[in-house]
């Protein structure tokens, strides 16, 4: 089915761009999301194009998924928005906003937002992604967000290395974790603000960040303006937005949202049989190896003949070795050619042609890391429905 | 005339001082059209989920076999995790409209 001699570029776009555009709308303001129970608005917020609208209050935005066909960068005003509570600091003032920085240092902060620009700014492309993505494709289902494969995204982040600012400060000896709260809070005082935390050594590693940039400009409001945390090759439940307070403590940190909420199995691949309840958690922490086909949506309508496959890849941080392609539903596998390597961290783009019979066909793609991973066959489940990354399957027919 | 006039010159003259100094987001969310589905005790529903988030929330969860059973785990994860101020009597009442509207 496939032939690697055959490169004719470009060959099948044609019918390519006619199935793309015709995505299951059911009309110009509604999406279909592929399970039971999928339909969701379109929905226009200032600073994005139009989304899939998952909840209004507090907002949560899915990108479409035809972006990630556009290139390894997800744009701003399509990068995907996840809050947890409603009140949101709509009114912010940027130049009013201070970072505090406190705990067990020597020498407590207070940072405006020039003060962090004025310090020496460091740039890391990579991936965040929510750790419900996709569990609308969770079997048996589970509560929660119930998200495609949409909840993710890839941008340059432009910021101040967590570690300068810990330096600054002076942490002391003793100490254990560093706990991160944003701006957004509860509406009710009872309900659990959301605060977040990290081991030390994770949280001086150099490479979590504080940004204050995406893609060459601010941050999008609905994505932590102005300050953000980046945990690159972590899930985004870490990332926290409209970041205003870091605190260094001596404990393990036993808030509700490390403590009770986003834990998965203590099991060897964090799963266990659907249905079931673990016996042991952990919190989530990196991302699971995933790819995906971006090029031709599922259900497609190609034209038998020559065609350029393309997607994306990427990994919880140790960069992606390979990516296969099948056409055969998991026979055969070919090698795809890789696109420009943005860093450990990020998308990585690849591509296959290949040359497709008149018939109905299963396209996969399975990716393996640097450090062997690679995607399983079947799905894995956890009561919460976080780290989906079983080969994706899409169907197509050519004619 | 005057008089009417230099007070509102004064305040838009504080309004642009104001905003050269400090420039507040003021980002603005689409109003929210989600509405919860028409149901038994709908005000009651209303009056206490509509307080911390959107009908969405509830409209978008998945189509469950145990209906009941899945939206009493939720209503109580709203209670007990979250904090929510609801009055026992209305706890059966949200878990029954719950279940039979969605």
């Amino acid at each position: 089915m496939f032939d690697r001699r055959d490169l004719l570029k470009g060959a099948g776009l044609a019918a390519l761009a006619a199935t793309l555009n015709s995505t299951k709308a059911l009309a110009l303001d509604t999406v279909t999301l592929p399970f039971a129970n999928g339909e969701r608005p379109l929905v226009k917020y200032p600073q994005k194009r139009p989304m899939i609208g998952l909840t209004s209050r507090p907002p949560q935005l899915e990108t479409p998924f035809a972006v990630f066909n556009d290139g390894p960068i997800t744009p701003n005003n399509a990068f995907f928005v996840r809050y947890h509570l409603s009140d949101l600091p709509y009114n912010l003032d940027p130049d009013k906003f201070t970072l505090e920085v406190k705990g067990k240092v020597d020498k407590p902060l207070k940072l405006s937002l020039k003060d962090i620009r004025k310090m020496k700014a460091t740039e890391i492309v990579a991936v965040n992604q929510c750790s419900g993505n996709s569990r609308g494709f969770f079997e048996p289902r589970v509560a929660g967000g119930q998200l495609a494969n949409g909840a993710m995204g890839c941008a340059r982040w432009r910021g101040v290395p967590l570690k300068a600012v810990l330096e600054m400060a002076g942490v002391q000896a003793g100490a254990k974790q560093v706990t991160f709260n944003g701006m957004d809070g509860p509406v009710n005082d009872k309900t659990p603000d959301f605060i977040k935390a990290l081991d030390l050594d994770h949280a001086t590693d150099g490479e979590v960040m504080l940004a204050y940039g995406m893609n060459g400009e601010d941050l999008p409001f609905l994505n932590g303006f102005p300050l953000r945390l980046i945990v690159p090759g972590y899930y985004g439940t870490y990332w926290v937005k409209h970041l205003n307070e870091i605190t260094v403590i001596d404990n393990v940190y036993d808030g509700f949202w490390m403590k009770s909420a986003y834990r998965i199995p203590d099991t060897p691949n964090n799963a266990i049989e659907p249905g079931t309840a673990p016996k042991a958690t952990i919190p989530i922490n990196r991302f699971t190896i995933r790819s995906f086909i971006t090029s031709v949506p599922d259900g497609a309508k190609l034209k038998a003949g020559a065609m350029t496959l393309r997607g994306i890849a990427f990994d919880g941080g140790k960069g992606i070795k390979n990516v296969e392609v099948s056409a055969d539903g998991g026979k055969t596998w070919v090698s795809a050619k890789l696109g420009k390597d943005l860093g450990k961290y990020a998308f990585r783009e690849w591509k296959l042609p290949v040359k497709l019979m008149t018939g109905s066909h299963e396209l996969k793609v399975r990716a393996t890391g640097n450090g062997g991973e690679t995607q399983p066959d079947t799905p894995r489940w956890n009561p919460a429905g976080y780290l989906r990354n079983v080969v994706e399957t899409v169907r197509v027919s050519v004619a | 005339m005057q008089r009417t006039v230099l007070p509102a010159i004064t305040l838009a003259l504080a309004a642009a001082a104001g905003s050269a100094f400090a420039a507040p987001v003021n980002y603005k969310t689409p109003d929210e059209v989600a509405a919860f589905k028409p149901g038994p005790n709908l005000e009651v529903v209303q009056g206490n989920c509509s307080a911390c988030h959107s009908s969405d929330y509830v409209a978008t969860q998945p189509p469950m076999k145990d209906k009941k059973g899945f939206w009493q785990a939720e209503v109580t994860k709203m209670i007990k995790v979250y904090g929510a101020p609801i009055d026992d009597a209305d706890v059966s009442k949200i878990v029954d409209y719950l279940a039979a509207t969605y």
